[in-house]
């Protein structure tokens, strides 16, 4: 009975993951090895190609830099909100899921009011006379990380503050009674105590902007195209399937391996782990 | 842990909840400007853009589309979900490990490639309609809050309570529904809300599987813009927004925000 019932009741989920998730995407991964011009005809022809190695090194590029400005902004943020009274606290944890929760069709589009020719930010320098013409923001590197910062810094606000909460207070006051000064406490013990969240953080941050595409097809448009976007593209504009393809296996590929190469060193590093 | 805080340091913070809130406050503004094109402040005051919406047969739509596939979704993957997260905390040894990896694949796969993929096998390949698909789709994805978010409350739940229950005769179905069930009422409420918002908002899966009639509040959003750049897309996110203050209301009552950061 014990046996039925446990391997019975994991089987309906563990059926729909195999059958409509793990499979297809093994088979989309299958399709690209074979081309007849070779099983790694594709991926030749990807790194071969200047447009498309530009853009797998600009979606790392994006990402590595809004993974590290989040991180910062994320870990200060979430520093303060840990020493916060209670309802202090509250009203700061509601400020951060707010943007959280709303979408990220919303979230970026804001931005394109903002940044836009006609936007908010340009009309306020022009008035300013800080600028004589308005600057094209709109369709850059910069925009397309502006919002991807914007996306992510309310999570990596919230998972921080959770780990942050969990170091104990007697950790943080023996050092303090032991004559460290602040900024030794949280360097030497704050920090590297919170080191685990952080590399969570980071993982979070990475895949998700990594494979992004509602952000980059709003900001980055056609001059600034990311693995997603350009994925989006071969399939449904171009129906270059195979090509469609080569990009999604490169993305898993990334994407499992910054996975488990993080969890593996947040792992080791974690001090409390000991 | 406490420490004081410098008050650059708070200052910092302060300037982090302004670049949060205020792209959100400016959406509102624009929303409501009495003008054919997108400006903040607005510029007299208008409730014409929300009319507009409505005018609009495709949002009225694919709103409706959202929110079924996102019930449906949810639904389907608490039905799949929930048996999976018990078993893996009722026999926890004897199961084996890469068995609770596989249920937070949806999460670790590109949800991009996870669209594509589907596209290709299943609504192309296999010939399934667009809608069905979609469902599929948005089950898989909001799965891993299923099994996770349930998995968390019953990690804590004493089966020793349910055991009891059954040794005094009990049958386990109906143990199931009336000790177990109530005990992680909160784990369920909190997956079915994650998921739910999870599926509305999503681009990723369903920019795929849409089709001739069929497609999804955001998917639509995206092709307007495309088109139109008036205060009506403003409109549109104030009401999702307003949808985002109607979930975090339940959460508050039920859970508590702070259930959030845990």
């Amino acid at each position: 009975m014990n046996k039925f019932a446990k391997w019975g009741l994991t089987l309906p989920a563990t059926i729909a993951v195999t059958l409509l998730l793990v499979v297809p995407v093994l088979i989309t991964i299958a399709t690209t090895f074979g081309e007849p011009k070779g099983v790694f005809s594709t991926y030749t022809a990807f790194f071969n190609s200047g447009f498309r190695t530009n853009i797998l090194y600009r979606t790392l590029r994006i990402a590595l830099i809004t993974t590290a400005i989040s991180l910062v902004i994320g870990f200060l943020t979430a520093y303060v909100i840990a020493q916060m009274p209670g309802r202090l606290k509250s009203i700061a944890i509601i400020a951060a899921v707010f943007p959280l929760l709303t979408g990220v069709v919303v979230r970026s589009f804001a931005w394109l009011i903002i940044l836009g020719k006609n936007g908010i930010l340009n009309s306020s320098l022009l008035s300013l006379g800080i600028i004589s013409e308005p600057l094209s923001m709109l369709y850059t590197e910069g925009s397309v990380i502006v919002a991807m910062v914007y996306l992510f810094v309310p999570l990596m606000i919230l998972t921080l503050t959770g780990v942050l909460e969990g170091i104990p207070r007697d950790v943080v006051e023996a050092s303090a009674s032991l004559g460290a000064r602040p900024i030794a406490t949280f360097f030497q013990v704050i920090l590297p105590l919170a080191v685990p969240g952080l590399i969570v953080g980071a993982v979070l941050v990475f895949t998700g902007s990594f494979t992004s595409y509602a952000t980059p097809q709003l900001l980055g448009g056609e001059q600034m195209m990311m693995m997603g976007t350009l994925l989006y593209q071969r399939a449904m504009v171009t129906f270059d399937w195979v090509g469609a393809s080569t990009i999604a296996a490169i993305m898993v590929v990334i994407t499992i391996a910054v996975v488990s190469i993080m969890s593996r060193i947040a792992r080791r590093l974690n001090p409390m782990a000991v | 842990m406490t420490a004081r805080i410098h008050p650059l340091l708070g200052a910092f913070a302060i300037l982090v909840f302004l670049f949060l809130l205020a792209p959100l406050v400016i959406i509102v503004g624009a929303s409501l400007s009495d003008t054919t094109y997108l400006t903040f402040p607005p510029q007299g005051l208008t409730l014409r853009w929300f009319a507009n919406i409505f005018e609009i047969s495709a949002f009225r739509n694919t709103a409706i589309t959202s929110f079924q596939v996102a019930i449906l979704g949810t639904g389907l993957s608490l039905l799949i979900g929930i048996p999976a997260a018990y078993a893996l905390n009722r026999y926890r040894v004897g199961l084996p490990k890469w068995l609770g990896t596989l249920f937070i694949l949806p999460i670790l796969v590109p949800e991009i490639v996870f669209g594509f993929s589907l596209l290709k096998t299943i609504t192309i390949g296999l010939g399934l309609p667009v809608y069905p698909s979609l469902i599929i789709g948005h089950a898989l994805l909001v799965l891993p809050y299923s099994v996770r978010v349930v998995g968390a409350s019953l990690a804590s739940f004493d089966f020793s309570v349910e055991e009891a229950a059954i040794s005094l005769g009990c049958p386990p179905l109906k143990t199931f529904f009336t000790v177990v069930l109530p005990n992680i009422r909160a784990g369920v409420i909190a997956a079915f809300i994650l998921a739910f918002i999870t599926s509305i908002n999503d681009v990723s899966i369903s920019v795929f599987l849409t089709g001739p009639g069929i497609s999804t509040l955001p998917i639509q959003i995206l092709a307007h813009m495309e088109q139109f750049f008036d205060p009506t897309i403003a409109s549109v996110s104030v009401l999702l927004m307003l949808v985002t203050v109607g979930v975090m209301a339940i959460v508050e009552m039920t859970l508590g925000l702070t259930f959030l950061t845990k």
